[in-house]
């Protein structure tokens, strides 16, 4: 299941540098940030709940990069 | 500007003035490093925040932390040396943030201006409710219901048109200027702009599946599969900036232990440390990793300005090697649209022939037929014809005025037992029998789009090295096509099935640096267009299976596009080198002078961002591809 979300991201290595924690999130096959469109696309493991996967990109996320938002 | 631009602007402006100002006023002492502390604070508060939470977060490696460090360490350098010099860790701090605020500044404005380029998104469609119109959200009209399109207006669905005619202006779609003329009957599909009539449209799809939309998913999504540049500079990134902090690290220690333990010298320890500040202001990745995703984004908004829609940067790359070029013939490189080309042996008139074989095929849907009765251009009065026998494989048998009319291939006159006369045309040949005996044939053919040649010759210029012809056409049409267009290979009478075959034995045969194009028309194609390394749809323009299954969608059918989209991909790839070179060697030059004592933070900030914004209007520059 693939799912597209509407980021916020100023620096362009922020983004490779979600990129690179995302994809080491558990429930997570592969995730994309896409920093030109400021989009994230994420691929879901089968039966994960989105919402709590989704939250811990988030928390992962701001500890990269601070100034991030993903819109859940 | 966005708020957080103007906010950083403001600030830019005050710790400006603030600097130039404390370059005037003579304080000295606690009040000189109070003031330039402030200054200092007002422009890199933020930065020294990002940088703590890093810490806190054990993120440690990240320009934040670059630039705190360099900057607070020039300023206790300047404190411990009681020289007053503050100015450079200030102006390292503010130019850094001009550099960021232009970044971000410059991306954004791209970013709108390409999204402006692909606006095709309709804002609204005008149904007709009660005798009077009213304007609706495109999302809320049903499949079936009738649209109104004033002139001047996007079309906002797909649909078939029910009363009216126009002219259209598919520009925005397939970059092709001139407009289209659309009357009763015809499909019009979304995003095209209506010039001159009013149209009532009949929906036949919703706005989800109509071809705006997919278009702008296929746009939106293009930037997300990644290139091997751009791929290699991510990983790059992750490598380099704690391999230059290390560095930096080492310099600041090493030379003076060494100078001090080995050679018995003054360690100077405030030039080393200083030198190891400069190696981190130079080393921030930001040109090239802001750089590369920037020009390969610019170069696919260019590409669809053009009406070649490319699915990902990583296919800009593939394409800009492409030295192999797959052609299916008809649809292709031939019209696909069949037409009567000559009539031979006729024992009546010609257009009495036609008139006969028109009407005998009336009932048949068949390409040939239709031609025929295009040929003909009469209407046809049904009650002419009676007893109609179609013989599959062979032709049809028919009586039309009481006459009887025979009309198919050679076979059927074989089983007829009517001598007939061989063609030497190339072509579908259609014998014809009245009464039983002979008179004559017709021959239909495939006419070479008038681009083609022009489009094979544009192609050896830019370097394909072969072009191939795979079609499911007789050798003899095939070969004909193939010399007349100057094409290296035919290969005929192929099955789908075989064109894959054929696909992956090309594939076995060519180096792993050259790649393999198929260029289709999307119907039939699909299963070879996925095989290639890169398959090009044509003439895309609501066709789903063919904006699915290609990796480049041609809106427009002319053939003259395939090479423009390899001279777009060149143009593309060349500034993302050009980028990676120059960003890569000027940095390294820098840290090279840097550690040698040669360079200062001044040097270094322009290493930085001076950099940076070259390569950003460099990149800028894979937009404009109008005129390749």
């Amino acid at each position: 299941m693939k799912k597209t979300y509407k980021i916020e991201v100023d620096c362009a290595n922020c983004a490779n540098l979600m990129e690179a924690a995302t994809n080491k999130i558990e429930g997570i096959k592969s995730a994309t940030v896409n920093f030109m469109t400021q989009k994230m696309i994420v691929e879901f493991e089968d039966g994960q709940e989105h919402g709590s996967v989704m939250k811990e990109v988030l928390k992962v996320c701001k500890k990269v990069e601070p100034d991030c938002e993903i819109e859940i | 500007m966005n708020k957080k631009q103007q906010k950083m602007l403001v600030r830019i402006i005050i710790a400006t003035f603030m600097l130039i100002v404390l370059h005037f006023i003579p304080a000295t002492g606690i009040l000189k490093l109070t003031l330039y502390l402030l200054t200092y604070l007002i422009i890199g508060y933020d930065i020294l925040k990002k940088a703590g939470k890093g810490v806190l977060n054990k993120q440690i490696f990240d320009e934040n932390f670059l630039m705190a460090i360099a900057t607070l360490g020039a300023l206790a350098l300047a404190i411990y040396d009681r020289s007053g010099d503050y100015n450079e860790a200030i102006a390292v701090m503010l130019f850094y943030q001009i550099g960021e605020w232009f970044q971000s500044y410059a991306v954004g404005k791209s970013r709108r201006n390409i999204s402006a380029l692909m606006d095709i998104r309709p804002d609204y469609a005008n149904v007709e409710r009660n005798g009077k119109l009213e304007k609706v959200d495109p999302e809320e009209v049903e499949i079936g219901n009738t649209i109104i399109v004033q002139p001047g207006e996007k079309v906002p669905l797909d649909g078939i048109i029910t009363c009216g005619n126009s002219s259209l202006n598919t520009s925005a779609l397939t970059g092709e200027s001139l407009p289209r003329d659309v009357k009763q009957g015809d499909t019009i599909i979304s995003g095209c702009i209506n010039m001159t009539g009013v149209l009532k449209v009949q929906t036949t799809k919703e706005f989800g599946e109509s071809t705006v939309s997919k278009i702008l998913e296929l746009v939106e999504n293009s930037s997300s599969r990644k290139s091997k540049s751009e791929n290699f500079i991510s990983k790059f990134a992750r490598v380099y900036t704690p391999a230059v902090c290390y560095s930096a690290l080492a310099l600041a220690i090493l030379p003076p232990i060494f100078r001090m333990i080995f050679i018995g010298i003054d360690p100077e320890w405030d030039e080393w440390i200083y030198r190891a500040l400069t190696f981190l202001v130079i080393s921030c990745p930001c040109a090239l990793v802001i750089s590369i995703p920037l020009s390969f984004f610019a170069g696919i908004g260019g590409a669809s300005k053009e009406g070649i829609l490319i699915k990902g940067s990583n296919y800009l790359e593939t394409l800009s090697k492409t030295k192999y070029m797959v052609f299916d013939k008809t649809g292709t490189l031939t019209q696909g649209v069949f037409e009567v080309n000559a009539v031979h042996h006729g024992t009546l008139e010609d257009e009495k022939l036609l008139e006969y074989a028109a009407l005998a095929e009336s009932s048949s849907s068949h390409p040939i037929s239709k031609s025929l009765q295009r040929a003909y251009r009469k209407s046809i009065e049904a009650s002419r014809i009676s007893d109609i026998q179609e013989i599959s494989g062979y032709g049809i048998i028919a009586k039309i005025d009481n006459v009887s009319v025979a009309a198919g291939n050679s076979k059927l006159m074989e089983r007829l037992n009517i001598p007939y006369k061989d063609c030497h045309s190339v072509g579908t040949i259609i014998h014809m029998a009245i009464n039983g005996i002979y008179a004559g044939h017709i021959v239909i053919s495939d006419v070479i789009k008038p681009n083609s040649k022009k489009a094979i010759d544009a192609l050896k210029k830019v370097g394909v090295e072969k072009t191939i012809i795979l079609t499911g056409d007789a050798q003899k049409v095939a070969v004909q096509v193939a010399s007349t267009l100057g094409i290296d290979e035919t290969f005929s009478n192929l099955l789908p099935a075989d064109k894959v075959a054929k696909v992956e034995e090309l594939l076995s045969k060519k180096s792993k640096n050259t790649k393999l194009a198929f260029v289709g028309d999307g119907i039939n194609d699909a299963p070879v267009l996925t095989r290639a390394d890169i398959g090009i749809a044509m003439g895309a323009m609501g066709s789903d299976a063919a904006i699915e299954a290609a990796d480049v969608v041609l809106m427009d059918d002319d053939p003259m596009q395939i090479a423009k989209s390899i001279k777009i991909s060149r143009k593309c790839i060349r500034i993302v080198y050009q980028n990676i070179v120059f960003s890569l060697a000027i940095k390294f030059a820098c840290l090279l002078l840097g550690a040698f004592g040669i360079a200062n933070m001044w040097f270094a900030i322009f290493a930085d961002v001076g950099v940076m914004i070259i390569a950003i209007l460099n990149a800028i520059r894979a937009l404009h591809v109008h005129k390749l």
